[in-house]
């Protein structure tokens, strides 16, 4: 299936969850945060949150800023 | 020096210059500069993670012993800044966020509305909220009311350098406020960081002022001393201005 992670139309498995999301971008964990169609995804449910084709995922981060 | 700690959020600094990370050439500097100013607490924003990124401003201010206090930059709505604050709160583990909505790309200004509806929301879902605003002294005692651990008025738009362009307000802000008054934005040099200060700010937060100059290691320690001669002045109490001389010497005889 086809996703949006961070605006780049992104092939995934079909049984693909947000964690995998996150590993197309980092392999780091700490520090980033997940919205998937706007709502947050909290750490702990990354890993058994399934994505849905056509779905967007955004990966953030702290940059400098302010 | 008596003890002057300031509390904000019910935690205790003992400086009262907040720094942003917006602007530096590297992290290197942005260290540098960081370790100058002697700051406790300092903004970052909330972008797409980047993977071709090298290094983090979150490891440079975890080796510095900062607190990190996301902001909402570049969120036009209410809804953009609190789903953003949820972001920070997830990534970076805090629940303090500088509230910023802007209500244009050309002047960078806040939108009073947006952030008004915002900050109602954050502080019922637990933030603690940081507030950028104008120098509107109503809009300051709306926020206060509504829960907010601080104001942050601007002194000149983000980036300008311009100064405190009324200082009147920024009286007004501070006679009223029971909450800290924090200057944000509009600082140009020094003096301008001792003038908040001098007013009655309880803090000055500053970045391009320094990451934006030619040497922002040497200004960052100007604007350390700067808030530090500020707040002296202030508990200290002016003299009152007059129009004609008064002798400090005695009169001949």
């Amino acid at each position: 299936m086809k996703v949006i992670v961070n605006g780049v139309e992104t092939a995934l498995d079909d049984e693909a969850t947000v964690s995998v999301a996150v590993g197309t971008l980092t392999g780091q964990t700490a520090g980033v945060a997940v919205a998937l169609n706007g709502e947050v995804v909290s750490r702990s449910a990354w890993s058994s949150t399934r994505l849905s084709s056509g779905d967007q995922v955004e990966v953030l981060t702290a940059v400098q800023g302010g | 020096m008596i003890d002057d700690v300031f509390v904000l959020g019910g935690e205790k600094f003992s400086s009262r210059l907040i720094m942003g990370t917006g602007g530096a050439p590297s992290l290197e500097v942005l260290d540098q500069a960081l370790e100058a100013s002697g700051t406790e607490l300092t903004t970052v924003a909330m972008r797409r993670l980047d993977p071709t990124t090298r290094g983090s401003v979150l490891d440079v201010l975890r080796a510095r012993g900062i607190k990190v206090l996301p902001n909402t930059a570049g969120c036009y709505t209410a809804g953009e800044a609190v789903l953003t604050a949820r972001l920070a709160r997830e990534a970076l583990e805090t629940d303090w966020v500088k509230l910023e909505v802007i209500a244009d790309e050309r002047t960078l200004l806040p939108d009073p509305i947006e952030t008004f509806d915002a900050a109602e929301r954050l502080v019922a879902d637990g933030f603690t909220v940081l507030p950028y605003i104008g120098d509107d002294p109503a809009l300051a005692r709306r926020l206060e009311q509504a829960g907010c651990a601080a104001v942050m008025p601007l002194g000149a738009p983000i980036g300008s350098g311009l100064g405190i362009r009324n200082p009147h307000n920024i009286e007004l802000i501070v006679e009223a406020a029971g909450v800290p008054v924090i200057l944000d934005a509009g600082i140009g040099t020094a003096s301008d960081a001792a003038l908040a200060m001098e007013l009655g700010c309880d803090a000055v937060l500053l970045a391009s002022a320094v990451t934006r100059a030619q040497r922002p290691d040497l200004m960052a320690a100007a604007m350390r001393s700067a808030v530090t001669a500020g707040r002296q002045a202030r508990l200290a109490g002016r003299i009152p201005r007059r129009r004609y001389a008064e002798a400090s010497s005695p009169a001949v005889s």
